[in-house]
């Protein structure tokens, strides 16, 4: 149903981040791609390098990170981009949507300023016809025409609104994907829903590509063609939600699917995953998830690749296959 | 609004009331008789004491305080003992020359002072800030009246671009006025400078570590707009609690640099007339000073107000 050449591909990428004088890797090795209107889901526990992998595609990884691989946008490499033009790919080449809008968005500046000045410099609109584009943004993500938003200050709105601005400014100026970083988990549940829904509709509006950041597989099951699961920095699994929830073939994906809690369910404790995540700086060489898992054996201190298991790709040595779940 | 700048100059009594009494009753209290110190040391008791009763000092202190405060409250100051003249009439030349000294140094403060500290930040951990904060250290340490001396010989003596001291009205010339303010207003501006600096930089670090700098970077804004527009905006608001502290230091007169300058402003007129014990001029510039200060307080809080959104006025 995806066809065509890749919006987004990266291939190889690794991160490391210099922790008290020393470089600690925090995302190893990750490749994936997104075609033309596909929204990739990357899903993992906090400190996984998920946001670090977005901020890298981004081009803004924090002070002092060392970033290696390859990351092409529209088959254009980004990583050898003067920083002039690598830091003109935001916007018009990659909308982003944080995970907190109350930090995310300027304290003292109103959302009118916010939003022309993306406008402004990235499409070169006119003062007046950027506030006319702000304005039409504004009510496209369903926000109420009555009130002036456009003069309000983050204060002055709520979390679901704060976010919807969010994503006015990530599309305003027409890019060819979105990156949204845990969009909703600022949010109340039931805003949760709305903003959620606002993103999938937006989506299928304007047949954008997504690259959606969550740790929660269910949610990215309910509109993303792909979902990888990353551990400790390490791509795990990659395949699509509904099969990643039905049918793990990673042992932490299954691990993670066991600790999801379900309504009505009867029995008195949830099943986590024994042991912690390895602190940064800490991760055992070979597959990331040995120490913790289960069906672990000598082989499992090298590194697998990833493996084609059904219809899904798995860095495992041990896969569970088919009867196993 | 209204309301806001009514409760203000509410807040501004107490201000104003509060040091104006306490100079009433230590002047009083301390030693030294203005009747004797007019007639000087030739002069018969009974001189002085005609002198102190023309002067009404012979008078209990709680009437004293009652005439002086009526005195205050109708804005008749008095006559200075030594210059023979309306208070109302002296201050507002002394108090010209301290305002234009604290403005050109303010602004010479606040201009560098936000620039280099908004280098220092954006280079931060590099030679440049590493090297600007050095300066700011240098800058804060040293004194004003020893850095005044070395102004004077680098550019009064050696260069010969400005008088060494002395002062020239601004109805005398323009250019002529503003070449007596210069040095005093460069020492005193190169220590503030090097606070707003030092401030500047640190609220500048804050204020780039901020998820909103990243959002505007991912939006594709160029650095200059990124800094300029979104960083500044923020950063400045700290800083202008640390002008405002520079703007109130500066407007009630820098004693060391009017005497090192022979400057006739507000500090020098102070430090005379407590010396001479004259009591209506010590009087008047206190009332000058601690109105200028209320005055002060409330700009500032209209500046926060228009700084962030967030202040509420009232």
């Amino acid at each position: 149903m995806i066809a065509g050449p890749p919006i987004l591909e990266v291939q190889n990428l690794s991160v490391a981040l210099p922790i008290s004088g020393r470089m600690v890797p925090v995302v190893t090795d990750l490749s994936l791609s997104i075609a033309p209107g596909e929204a990739v889901a990357l899903v993992g526990e906090s400190g996984c390098g998920k946001s670090m992998t977005a901020r890298a595609i981004i081009g803004l990884p924090p002070p002092g990170a060392a970033v290696s691989g390859s990351i092409r946008l529209d088959g254009r490499e980004l990583t050898t981009l003067a920083p002039r033009e690598r830091r003109r790919v935001g916007g018009r080449g990659i909308g982003f949507i944080f995970q907190e809008p109350m930090t995310s968005l300027h304290p003292t500046l109103s959302i009118g300023q916010q939003m022309t000045d993306s406008l402004r410099y990235n499409l070169g609109l006119s003062a007046r016809a950027a506030r006319d584009r702000a304005r039409e943004l504004l009510a496209r993500v369903g926000l109420p025409k009555e009130r002036d938003l456009l003069n309000a200050y983050v204060h002055e709105l709520s979390g679901g609104m704060r976010q919807r601005v969010m994503i006015a400014i990530a599309v305003s100026c027409d890019p060819k994907l979105i990156i949204a970083d845990e969009p909703t988990t600022a949010l109340d549940v039931t805003i949760q829903a709305q903003v959620l829904d606002l993103l999938i509709a937006m989506r299928a509006e304007s047949g954008l590509a997504m690259l959606y950041i969550s740790h929660d597989l269910e949610v990215v099951a309910e509109f993303c063609d792909r979902a990888i699961v990353m551990y400790a920095g390490d791509q795990m699994e990659a395949g699509t939600p509904v099969a990643c929830l039905k049918t793990p073939h990673h042992p932490y994906t299954r691990g993670l699917v066991d600790a999801i809690p379900h309504a009505g369910e009867t029995r008195a404790r949830l099943s986590p995953i024994p042991g912690q995540v390895p602190a940064l700086g800490f991760w055992p060489g070979g597959c990331r998830f040995q120490p913790r898992c289960p069906r672990q054996d000598q082989r499992c201190a090298t590194r697998p690749d990833l493996a084609g298991v059904a219809h899904a790709e798995v860095r495992c040595w041990h896969p569970l296959v088919g009867d196993a779940s | 609004m209204l309301r806001f700048l009514g409760q203000r100059l509410l807040l501004m009594i107490p201000t104003v009331v509060v040091p104006l009494v306490l100079v009433f009753l230590l002047l009083r209290l301390a030693p030294g008789d203005p009747a004797a110190q007019i007639l000087g040391d030739q002069a018969t008791p009974e001189q002085v004491a005609t002198l102190r009763a023309e002067m009404g000092l012979d008078l209990p202190l709680p009437v004293q305080f009652v005439l002086w405060t009526k005195n205050v409250v109708t804005l008749k100051l008095g006559t200075s003992f030594f210059f023979k003249q309306p208070v109302v009439d002296l201050l507002p030349q002394y108090a010209l020359v301290t305002l234009q000294t604290a403005l050109a140094a303010l602004f010479l403060a606040v201009a560098l002072g936000s620039l280099l500290g908004v280098i220092a930040a954006i280079n931060r951990d590099t030679i440049i800030d590493r090297g600007l904060v050095g300066i700011a250290v240098l800058g804060i340490s040293l004194p004003e009246f020893w850095l005044a001396l070395l102004l004077i010989f680098l550019f009064a003596v050696t260069l010969k671009w400005f008088p060494v001291s002395g002062y020239i009205p601004p109805t005398d010339g323009l250019l002529a006025s503003a070449a007596t303010i210069a040095l005093p207003a460069l020492a005193l501006g190169i220590r503030q400078s090097a606070l707003i600096t030092r401030m500047m930089r640190s609220s500048m670090l804050d204020v780039l570590g901020e998820p909103y700098i990243v959002t505007a970077r991912a939006q594709g804004l160029p650095e200059a707009v990124v800094i300029g527009r979104y960083a500044v905006r923020t950063a400045a608001i700290p800083v202008v609690t640390v002008a405002g502290l520079s703007a109130s230091y500066l407007l009630s007169g820098a004693v060391s640099i009017e005497l090192i300058f022979s400057l006739p402003g507000l500090g020098k007129l102070l430090i005379d007339a407590v010396a001479r014990r004259d009591y209506p001029v010590v009087e008047g510039a206190v009332l000058l000073i601690a109105l200028t200060l209320a005055a002060l307080n409330l700009v500032i809080d209209i500046i926060y107000a228009l700084l962030d959104p967030r202040v509420r006025l009232g």
